[in-house]
Protein backbone atom coordinates (compact mmCIF):
# COMPACT_ATOMS: atom_id res chain seq x y z
CA UNK A 1 0.00 0.00 0.00
CA UNK A 2 2.68 2.58 0.89
CA UNK A 3 4.62 1.88 -2.23
CA UNK A 4 1.39 3.39 -4.10
CA UNK A 5 1.28 6.53 -2.20
CA UNK A 6 2.98 9.41 -4.12
CA UNK A 7 3.09 12.01 -2.15
CA UNK A 8 4.74 11.90 1.55
CA UNK A 9 4.55 14.23 4.88
CA UNK A 10 7.60 12.88 5.88
CA UNK A 11 10.79 14.94 4.75
CA UNK A 12 11.48 12.57 2.07
CA UNK A 13 8.81 13.48 -0.73
CA UNK A 14 9.04 11.31 -4.36
CA UNK A 15 11.44 13.03 -6.67
CA UNK A 16 13.87 16.08 -5.52
CA UNK A 17 14.90 15.72 -2.09
CA UNK A 18 17.22 12.43 -2.81
CA UNK A 19 13.83 10.03 -1.89
CA UNK A 20 12.45 7.41 -4.39
CA UNK A 21 12.74 7.67 -7.88
CA UNK A 22 10.23 6.21 -9.80
CA UNK A 23 11.45 3.66 -12.50
CA UNK A 24 15.15 5.48 -11.07
CA UNK A 25 14.30 8.34 -13.42
CA UNK A 26 14.48 12.22 -12.58
CA UNK A 27 10.90 14.09 -12.82
CA UNK A 28 12.47 16.08 -15.72
CA UNK A 29 13.80 13.26 -17.43
CA UNK A 30 10.56 10.90 -17.56
CA UNK A 31 8.81 14.01 -18.18
CA UNK A 32 11.11 14.58 -21.53
CA UNK A 33 10.58 10.72 -22.31
CA UNK A 34 6.96 10.77 -22.07
CA UNK A 35 6.55 14.00 -24.25
CA UNK A 36 8.96 12.82 -26.60
CA UNK A 37 6.19 9.23 -26.84
CA UNK A 38 3.68 11.85 -27.60
CA UNK A 39 5.56 14.13 -30.18
CA UNK A 40 6.59 10.65 -31.94
CA UNK A 41 2.72 9.68 -32.45
CA UNK A 42 2.05 13.27 -33.99
CA UNK A 43 4.98 12.62 -36.46
CA UNK A 44 3.90 9.12 -37.28
CA UNK A 45 0.45 10.62 -37.78
CA UNK A 46 1.78 12.91 -40.51
CA UNK A 47 3.84 10.73 -41.68
CA UNK A 48 0.88 7.73 -41.86
CA UNK A 49 -1.05 10.43 -43.69
CA UNK A 50 1.25 10.98 -45.88
CA UNK A 51 1.70 7.29 -46.53
CA UNK A 52 -2.16 6.70 -46.87
CA UNK A 53 -2.31 9.70 -49.94
CA UNK A 54 0.91 8.34 -51.52
CA UNK A 55 -1.01 5.04 -51.40
CA UNK A 56 -4.32 6.34 -52.75
CA UNK A 57 -2.42 7.73 -55.70
CA UNK A 58 0.25 5.42 -56.11
CA UNK A 59 0.22 5.75 -59.89
CA UNK A 60 0.97 9.20 -60.33
CA UNK A 61 2.90 10.40 -56.76
CA UNK A 62 5.96 12.47 -57.79
CA UNK A 63 9.31 10.50 -57.82
CA UNK A 64 11.18 12.08 -55.22
CA UNK A 65 14.48 12.31 -57.61
CA UNK A 66 13.35 14.02 -59.99
CA UNK A 67 11.65 16.58 -57.86
CA UNK A 68 15.12 17.33 -55.03
CA UNK A 69 17.51 17.39 -57.74
CA UNK A 70 19.60 20.53 -56.69
CA UNK A 71 23.15 21.30 -54.85
CA UNK A 72 23.64 25.33 -53.91
CA UNK A 73 26.30 26.87 -56.24
CA UNK A 74 26.44 24.04 -58.73
CA UNK A 75 24.54 23.34 -61.27
CA UNK A 76 23.35 20.14 -62.68
CA UNK A 77 21.11 17.21 -61.30
CA UNK A 78 22.35 15.56 -58.39
CA UNK A 79 19.51 13.71 -56.83
CA UNK A 80 19.88 13.13 -53.03
CA UNK A 81 23.26 14.67 -52.56
CA UNK A 82 22.41 17.61 -50.79
CA UNK A 83 19.37 15.75 -48.89
CA UNK A 84 22.39 13.14 -47.42
CA UNK A 85 24.64 16.57 -46.62
CA UNK A 86 21.91 17.30 -44.23
CA UNK A 87 20.78 14.05 -42.47
CA UNK A 88 24.86 13.74 -41.80
CA UNK A 89 24.94 17.32 -40.56
CA UNK A 90 22.02 16.37 -38.34
CA UNK A 91 24.11 13.16 -37.26
CA UNK A 92 27.04 14.60 -36.40
CA UNK A 93 25.04 17.58 -34.03
CA UNK A 94 23.66 14.58 -32.46
CA UNK A 95 27.11 12.96 -31.80
CA UNK A 96 28.24 16.00 -30.42
CA UNK A 97 25.41 16.56 -28.03
CA UNK A 98 26.15 13.12 -26.63
CA UNK A 99 29.95 14.45 -26.17
CA UNK A 100 28.15 17.20 -24.11
CA UNK A 101 26.29 14.72 -22.19
CA UNK A 102 29.35 12.61 -21.66
CA UNK A 103 31.38 15.59 -21.07
CA UNK A 104 28.37 16.28 -18.30
CA UNK A 105 29.06 13.43 -16.18
CA UNK A 106 32.59 14.14 -15.87
CA UNK A 107 31.77 17.77 -14.75
CA UNK A 108 34.20 18.79 -17.13
CA UNK A 109 32.52 22.29 -18.14
CA UNK A 110 34.98 23.77 -20.97
CA UNK A 111 33.75 20.59 -22.93
CA UNK A 112 30.64 20.64 -22.16
CA UNK A 113 30.85 24.19 -23.58
CA UNK A 114 32.61 23.59 -26.46
CA UNK A 115 30.43 20.44 -26.91
CA UNK A 116 26.99 22.63 -26.88
CA UNK A 117 28.52 25.49 -29.17
CA UNK A 118 28.92 22.91 -32.45
CA UNK A 119 25.80 21.21 -31.52
CA UNK A 120 23.96 24.56 -32.05
CA UNK A 121 25.94 25.24 -34.91
CA UNK A 122 25.43 22.08 -36.62
CA UNK A 123 21.60 22.84 -35.99
CA UNK A 124 21.82 26.24 -37.59
CA UNK A 125 23.39 24.69 -40.65
CA UNK A 126 20.76 22.13 -40.98
CA UNK A 127 17.88 24.86 -40.34
CA UNK A 128 19.39 26.72 -42.65
CA UNK A 129 19.97 24.13 -45.88
CA UNK A 130 16.39 23.32 -44.91
CA UNK A 131 15.13 26.87 -46.19
CA UNK A 132 17.20 26.93 -49.22
CA UNK A 133 15.40 23.09 -49.79
CA UNK A 134 11.92 24.96 -49.56
CA UNK A 135 13.15 28.25 -51.08
CA UNK A 136 14.43 25.96 -54.14
CA UNK A 137 11.01 23.62 -54.12
CA UNK A 138 8.83 27.31 -54.16
CA UNK A 139 10.58 28.58 -57.07
CA UNK A 140 10.45 25.35 -58.93
CA UNK A 141 13.46 23.91 -61.56
CA UNK A 142 11.24 23.30 -64.59
CA UNK A 143 7.42 25.22 -65.18
CA UNK A 144 4.85 23.01 -66.28
CA UNK A 145 1.29 23.39 -67.33
CA UNK A 146 -1.75 22.20 -65.46
CA UNK A 147 -4.89 21.15 -67.69
CA UNK A 148 -8.96 21.73 -67.09
CA UNK A 149 -9.25 18.25 -65.49
CA UNK A 150 -6.24 19.17 -62.95
CA UNK A 151 -3.11 16.40 -64.58
CA UNK A 152 -0.04 18.17 -64.76
CA UNK A 153 2.06 18.24 -67.17
CA UNK A 154 5.68 18.24 -68.30
CA UNK A 155 7.81 18.89 -71.17
CA UNK A 156 10.50 16.41 -72.11
CA UNK A 157 13.30 16.16 -74.76
CA UNK A 158 14.68 12.74 -75.62
CA UNK A 159 18.41 12.44 -74.43
CA UNK A 160 19.83 9.16 -75.50
CA UNK A 161 19.07 5.41 -75.66
CA UNK A 162 19.23 2.98 -72.79
CA UNK A 163 21.35 -0.50 -73.56
CA UNK A 164 17.43 -1.97 -74.63
CA UNK A 165 17.45 0.77 -77.26
CA UNK A 166 14.37 2.35 -75.50
CA UNK A 167 14.30 6.34 -75.55
CA UNK A 168 15.37 8.22 -72.42
CA UNK A 169 13.62 11.30 -72.18
CA UNK A 170 14.75 14.49 -70.02
CA UNK A 171 13.11 17.06 -68.34
CA UNK A 172 13.19 20.55 -69.94
CA UNK A 173 12.30 24.30 -68.64
CA UNK A 174 9.56 26.36 -70.30
CA UNK A 175 12.71 28.70 -71.06
CA UNK A 176 14.42 25.68 -72.95
CA UNK A 177 11.84 25.98 -75.81
CA UNK A 178 9.09 28.47 -75.58
CA UNK A 179 9.62 30.76 -78.40
CA UNK A 180 7.92 33.93 -80.16
CA UNK A 181 5.61 36.55 -78.58
CA UNK A 182 3.02 35.94 -76.16
CA UNK A 183 0.07 37.10 -78.30
CA UNK A 184 -2.18 38.70 -76.14
CA UNK A 185 0.25 41.66 -74.74
CA UNK A 186 -0.95 40.80 -71.20
CA UNK A 187 1.22 42.53 -68.91
CA UNK A 188 1.53 41.73 -64.98
CA UNK A 189 -1.28 44.10 -62.92
CA UNK A 190 0.73 46.08 -60.68
CA UNK A 191 -1.21 49.51 -58.65
CA UNK A 192 1.16 51.58 -60.55
CA UNK A 193 -0.50 50.41 -63.89
CA UNK A 194 -3.68 49.22 -62.76
CA UNK A 195 -6.08 49.80 -60.06
CA UNK A 196 -4.40 50.82 -56.46
CA UNK A 197 -6.34 48.51 -54.87
CA UNK A 198 -6.39 45.33 -56.28
CA UNK A 199 -3.94 42.73 -56.25
CA UNK A 200 -2.67 40.19 -59.08
CA UNK A 201 -1.06 37.06 -58.28
CA UNK A 202 2.37 36.21 -60.47
CA UNK A 203 1.68 35.74 -63.94
CA UNK A 204 3.58 33.98 -66.14
CA UNK A 205 6.19 35.39 -68.86
CA UNK A 206 4.25 33.12 -71.37
CA UNK A 207 1.28 32.90 -72.49
CA UNK A 208 -1.04 29.59 -73.35
CA UNK A 209 -1.06 29.79 -77.10
CA UNK A 210 2.62 30.96 -76.98
CA UNK A 211 3.49 27.27 -75.23
CA UNK A 212 0.83 25.66 -77.58
CA UNK A 213 2.84 26.68 -80.70
CA UNK A 214 6.03 26.40 -79.31
CA UNK A 215 5.61 22.63 -78.85
CA UNK A 216 3.79 22.17 -82.38
CA UNK A 217 6.61 23.86 -84.00
CA UNK A 218 9.37 21.85 -82.26
CA UNK A 219 9.00 18.03 -82.73
CA UNK A 220 11.50 16.94 -80.49
CA UNK A 221 9.38 17.83 -77.63
CA UNK A 222 7.07 15.14 -75.81
CA UNK A 223 4.93 16.03 -72.46
CA UNK A 224 5.60 13.78 -69.78
CA UNK A 225 2.06 12.68 -67.60
CA UNK A 226 2.10 12.17 -64.06
CA UNK A 227 1.08 9.01 -64.52
CA UNK A 228 3.79 6.01 -63.75
CA UNK A 229 4.68 2.76 -65.77
CA UNK A 230 4.52 0.57 -62.68
CA UNK A 231 6.88 -1.77 -64.09
CA UNK A 232 9.88 0.66 -65.09
CA UNK A 233 8.84 2.99 -62.26
CA UNK A 234 9.68 6.23 -64.35
CA UNK A 235 6.99 8.64 -65.44
CA UNK A 236 4.85 7.69 -69.18
CA UNK A 237 5.74 9.78 -72.25
CA UNK A 238 3.23 10.81 -74.30
CA UNK A 239 3.38 10.23 -78.20
CA UNK A 240 3.31 14.24 -80.07
CA UNK A 241 -0.35 13.55 -80.92
CA UNK A 242 -1.87 12.40 -77.69
CA UNK A 243 0.40 14.89 -76.15
CA UNK A 244 -0.95 17.58 -78.28
CA UNK A 245 -4.51 16.72 -77.80
CA UNK A 246 -3.19 17.05 -73.93
CA UNK A 247 -1.55 20.09 -74.35
CA UNK A 248 -5.21 21.18 -75.46
CA UNK A 249 -6.80 21.17 -72.30
CA UNK A 250 -4.38 23.84 -70.51
CA UNK A 251 -5.99 25.95 -68.36
CA UNK A 252 -2.81 27.33 -66.02
CA UNK A 253 0.90 27.69 -66.24
CA UNK A 254 2.80 26.56 -63.30
CA UNK A 255 6.24 27.65 -62.50
CA UNK A 256 7.22 26.21 -58.47
CA UNK A 257 5.42 25.26 -56.08
CA UNK A 258 2.91 26.41 -53.48
CA UNK A 259 -0.26 24.90 -51.36
CA UNK A 260 -1.89 25.32 -54.39
CA UNK A 261 -0.27 24.39 -57.61
CA UNK A 262 2.66 22.02 -58.03
CA UNK A 263 4.54 21.90 -61.11
CA UNK A 264 6.30 18.61 -60.02
CA UNK A 265 3.09 16.73 -60.04
CA UNK A 266 0.39 16.08 -56.95
CA UNK A 267 -0.65 19.25 -54.86
CA UNK A 268 -0.74 17.91 -52.07
CA UNK A 269 2.57 16.09 -52.33
CA UNK A 270 3.67 19.24 -51.79
CA UNK A 271 1.31 20.28 -49.25
CA UNK A 272 2.84 17.14 -47.55
CA UNK A 273 6.24 18.49 -48.59
CA UNK A 274 5.35 21.82 -46.34
CA UNK A 275 3.92 20.77 -43.22
CA UNK A 276 6.27 17.74 -41.86
CA UNK A 277 9.29 19.54 -43.04
CA UNK A 278 7.91 22.60 -41.99
CA UNK A 279 6.74 21.07 -38.48
CA UNK A 280 10.28 19.10 -38.27
CA UNK A 281 12.32 22.20 -38.85
CA UNK A 282 10.21 24.00 -36.43
CA UNK A 283 11.13 21.61 -33.92
CA UNK A 284 15.05 22.29 -34.75
CA UNK A 285 14.14 26.04 -34.49
CA UNK A 286 13.37 25.32 -31.07
CA UNK A 287 16.08 22.67 -30.18
CA UNK A 288 18.62 25.03 -31.07
CA UNK A 289 16.61 28.22 -28.67
CA UNK A 290 16.71 25.46 -26.32
CA UNK A 291 20.74 24.62 -26.56
CA UNK A 292 21.40 27.98 -26.65
CA UNK A 293 19.52 28.50 -23.03
CA UNK A 294 21.92 25.32 -21.62
CA UNK A 295 24.70 26.69 -23.52
CA UNK A 296 24.83 30.42 -22.11
CA UNK A 297 23.44 28.22 -18.29
CA UNK A 298 27.02 25.86 -18.83
CA UNK A 299 28.89 29.41 -19.07
CA UNK A 300 27.96 31.07 -16.13
CA UNK A 301 27.84 27.49 -14.56
CA UNK A 302 24.70 26.95 -13.20
CA UNK A 303 25.25 23.36 -13.36
CA UNK A 304 28.79 23.60 -11.99
CA UNK A 305 26.95 25.72 -8.70
CA UNK A 306 24.12 22.61 -8.87
CA UNK A 307 25.95 19.80 -8.92
CA UNK A 308 25.01 17.92 -12.19
CA UNK A 309 24.52 18.51 -15.64
CA UNK A 310 21.36 16.91 -16.21
CA UNK A 311 19.77 19.95 -18.19
CA UNK A 312 22.17 19.11 -20.41
CA UNK A 313 21.03 15.38 -20.69
CA UNK A 314 17.30 16.74 -20.82
CA UNK A 315 17.78 18.90 -23.76
CA UNK A 316 19.70 16.10 -25.48
CA UNK A 317 17.16 13.62 -25.45
CA UNK A 318 14.58 16.61 -27.46
CA UNK A 319 17.93 17.20 -29.74
CA UNK A 320 18.47 13.07 -30.61
CA UNK A 321 14.97 13.43 -30.59
CA UNK A 322 14.57 15.60 -33.66
CA UNK A 323 17.68 13.38 -35.28
CA UNK A 324 15.39 10.53 -34.85
CA UNK A 325 12.13 12.16 -36.82
CA UNK A 326 14.13 13.73 -39.64
CA UNK A 327 15.62 9.98 -40.12
CA UNK A 328 11.83 9.03 -41.18
CA UNK A 329 11.21 11.80 -42.60
CA UNK A 330 14.64 11.26 -44.61
CA UNK A 331 13.29 7.86 -45.60
CA UNK A 332 10.18 8.49 -46.34
CA UNK A 333 10.26 11.63 -48.49
CA UNK A 334 13.14 11.08 -50.20
CA UNK A 335 14.26 7.57 -50.24
CA UNK A 336 11.09 5.09 -50.55
CA UNK B 1 28.13 10.03 -10.54
CA UNK B 2 30.49 12.97 -10.74
CA UNK B 3 33.66 11.31 -12.16
CA UNK B 4 31.56 8.35 -14.18
CA UNK B 5 33.20 6.43 -16.96
CA UNK B 6 33.82 8.32 -20.12
CA UNK B 7 31.95 6.42 -23.59
CA UNK B 8 33.58 8.93 -26.28
CA UNK B 9 35.43 5.98 -27.97
CA UNK B 10 31.93 4.00 -27.85
CA UNK B 11 29.58 7.23 -28.83
CA UNK B 12 31.98 7.66 -32.17
CA UNK B 13 31.52 3.97 -32.97
CA UNK B 14 27.85 4.41 -32.72
CA UNK B 15 28.39 7.77 -35.28
CA UNK B 16 30.47 6.07 -37.55
CA UNK B 17 27.80 3.03 -38.09
CA UNK B 18 24.93 5.49 -38.70
CA UNK B 19 27.13 7.14 -41.17
CA UNK B 20 28.01 4.30 -42.57
CA UNK B 21 24.01 3.25 -42.91
CA UNK B 22 23.37 6.51 -44.21
CA UNK B 23 26.20 6.16 -47.08
CA UNK B 24 24.81 3.11 -47.96
CA UNK B 25 21.00 4.39 -48.07
CA UNK B 26 22.10 7.07 -50.63
CA UNK B 27 24.21 5.03 -53.13
CA UNK B 28 21.17 2.50 -53.32
CA UNK B 29 19.63 5.63 -53.86
CA UNK B 30 21.35 6.59 -56.50
CA UNK B 31 21.57 3.68 -58.80
CA UNK B 32 18.78 1.94 -57.55
CA UNK B 33 19.85 -1.58 -58.66
CA UNK B 34 16.94 -2.69 -61.49
CA UNK B 35 16.96 -6.09 -59.37
CA UNK B 36 15.95 -4.66 -55.92
CA UNK B 37 14.16 -1.64 -57.57
CA UNK B 38 11.73 -3.44 -60.45
CA UNK B 39 11.28 -6.69 -58.06
CA UNK B 40 8.43 -6.33 -56.14
CA UNK B 41 8.69 -8.70 -52.64
CA UNK B 42 5.17 -8.53 -50.03
CA UNK B 43 3.58 -5.71 -51.49
CA UNK B 44 6.51 -3.45 -52.50
CA UNK B 45 10.28 -4.00 -54.03
CA UNK B 46 13.18 -5.18 -51.98
CA UNK B 47 14.91 -1.76 -52.08
CA UNK B 48 12.08 0.07 -50.10
CA UNK B 49 12.19 -3.13 -47.45
CA UNK B 50 15.79 -2.65 -47.38
CA UNK B 51 15.46 1.25 -46.65
CA UNK B 52 13.19 0.66 -44.50
CA UNK B 53 15.28 -1.67 -42.19
CA UNK B 54 18.27 0.56 -42.29
CA UNK B 55 15.90 3.64 -40.97
CA UNK B 56 14.73 1.00 -38.19
CA UNK B 57 18.50 0.43 -37.65
CA UNK B 58 19.62 3.82 -37.34
CA UNK B 59 16.75 4.65 -34.90
CA UNK B 60 17.27 2.06 -32.90
CA UNK B 61 21.07 3.11 -32.93
CA UNK B 62 19.69 6.89 -31.70
CA UNK B 63 17.19 5.83 -29.50
CA UNK B 64 19.59 3.03 -27.30
CA UNK B 65 22.74 4.85 -27.42
CA UNK B 66 22.83 8.32 -27.65
CA UNK B 67 18.99 9.01 -25.69
CA UNK B 68 21.08 6.27 -23.31
CA UNK B 69 17.67 3.84 -23.62
CA UNK B 70 20.24 1.12 -22.81
CA UNK B 71 20.34 2.58 -19.25
CA UNK B 72 17.11 3.32 -18.19
CA UNK B 73 15.68 0.73 -16.04
CA UNK B 74 13.70 -1.68 -17.98
CA UNK B 75 10.33 -0.96 -17.46
CA UNK B 76 10.78 2.50 -17.88
CA UNK B 77 12.50 1.61 -21.30
CA UNK B 78 9.42 -0.49 -22.15
CA UNK B 79 6.60 1.97 -21.14
CA UNK B 80 8.33 4.11 -23.86
CA UNK B 81 9.49 1.91 -26.11
CA UNK B 82 6.35 -0.61 -26.34
CA UNK B 83 3.66 2.10 -26.49
CA UNK B 84 5.00 3.90 -29.26
CA UNK B 85 6.00 1.10 -31.08
CA UNK B 86 2.07 -0.52 -31.09
CA UNK B 87 0.29 2.00 -31.41
CA UNK B 88 2.45 3.37 -34.75
CA UNK B 89 2.13 -0.01 -35.82
CA UNK B 90 -1.53 0.05 -35.28
CA UNK B 91 -2.04 3.63 -36.92
CA UNK B 92 0.28 2.65 -40.16
CA UNK B 93 -1.32 -0.18 -40.87
CA UNK B 94 -5.13 1.17 -40.49
CA UNK B 95 -4.13 4.09 -43.02
CA UNK B 96 -1.85 2.09 -45.06
CA UNK B 97 -4.85 -0.14 -46.16
CA UNK B 98 -7.24 2.61 -46.21
CA UNK B 99 -4.80 4.23 -48.52
CA UNK B 100 -5.41 1.27 -50.63
CA UNK B 101 -9.07 1.18 -50.68
CA UNK B 102 -9.21 4.69 -51.53
CA UNK B 103 -6.53 3.85 -54.57
CA UNK B 104 -8.68 0.94 -56.07
CA UNK B 105 -12.04 3.18 -55.74
CA UNK B 106 -10.67 5.89 -57.50
CA UNK B 107 -8.33 4.94 -59.87
CA UNK B 108 -11.41 3.59 -62.43
CA UNK B 109 -12.54 7.12 -62.14
CA UNK B 110 -9.02 8.88 -63.32
CA UNK B 111 -8.81 8.77 -66.95
CA UNK B 112 -5.02 9.22 -68.67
Amino acid sequence: MESNIAVTNEKKPTWGGGGVKPFGASYGKMMMWFFIVSDALTFSAFLAAYGLTRFKFINSWPIADEVFTHVPFVHGEFPMIYVAFMTFVLIASSVTMVLAVDAGHQMNKNKVTVYMLLTIIGGIIFVGSQAWEWNTFINGSYGAVKTTDGKILQFTKQSGVDKDGNAIFKQIALADFVVGDRGNARVQHTKGNGLWFEDEGTISQYSIAQIISSYEGNPDIQIRTELIDLDKKQKKILSREKGAEELAKTRLIVEGANLEVNEYGNTIFADFFFFITGFHGFHVFSGIIFNIIVFFNVIVGTYEKRGHYEMVEKVGLYWHFVDLVWVFVFTFFYLV
Amino acid sequence: MAHAQSHTKRIWNVFWILSAITIVEVILGIYKPDVLHLTSFLGTSPLNWLFIILTLAKAYGITWSFMHMEGEKTWFRRAVVWTAVFLIIYLVTLLLIEGDYLYSTLAPLVRW
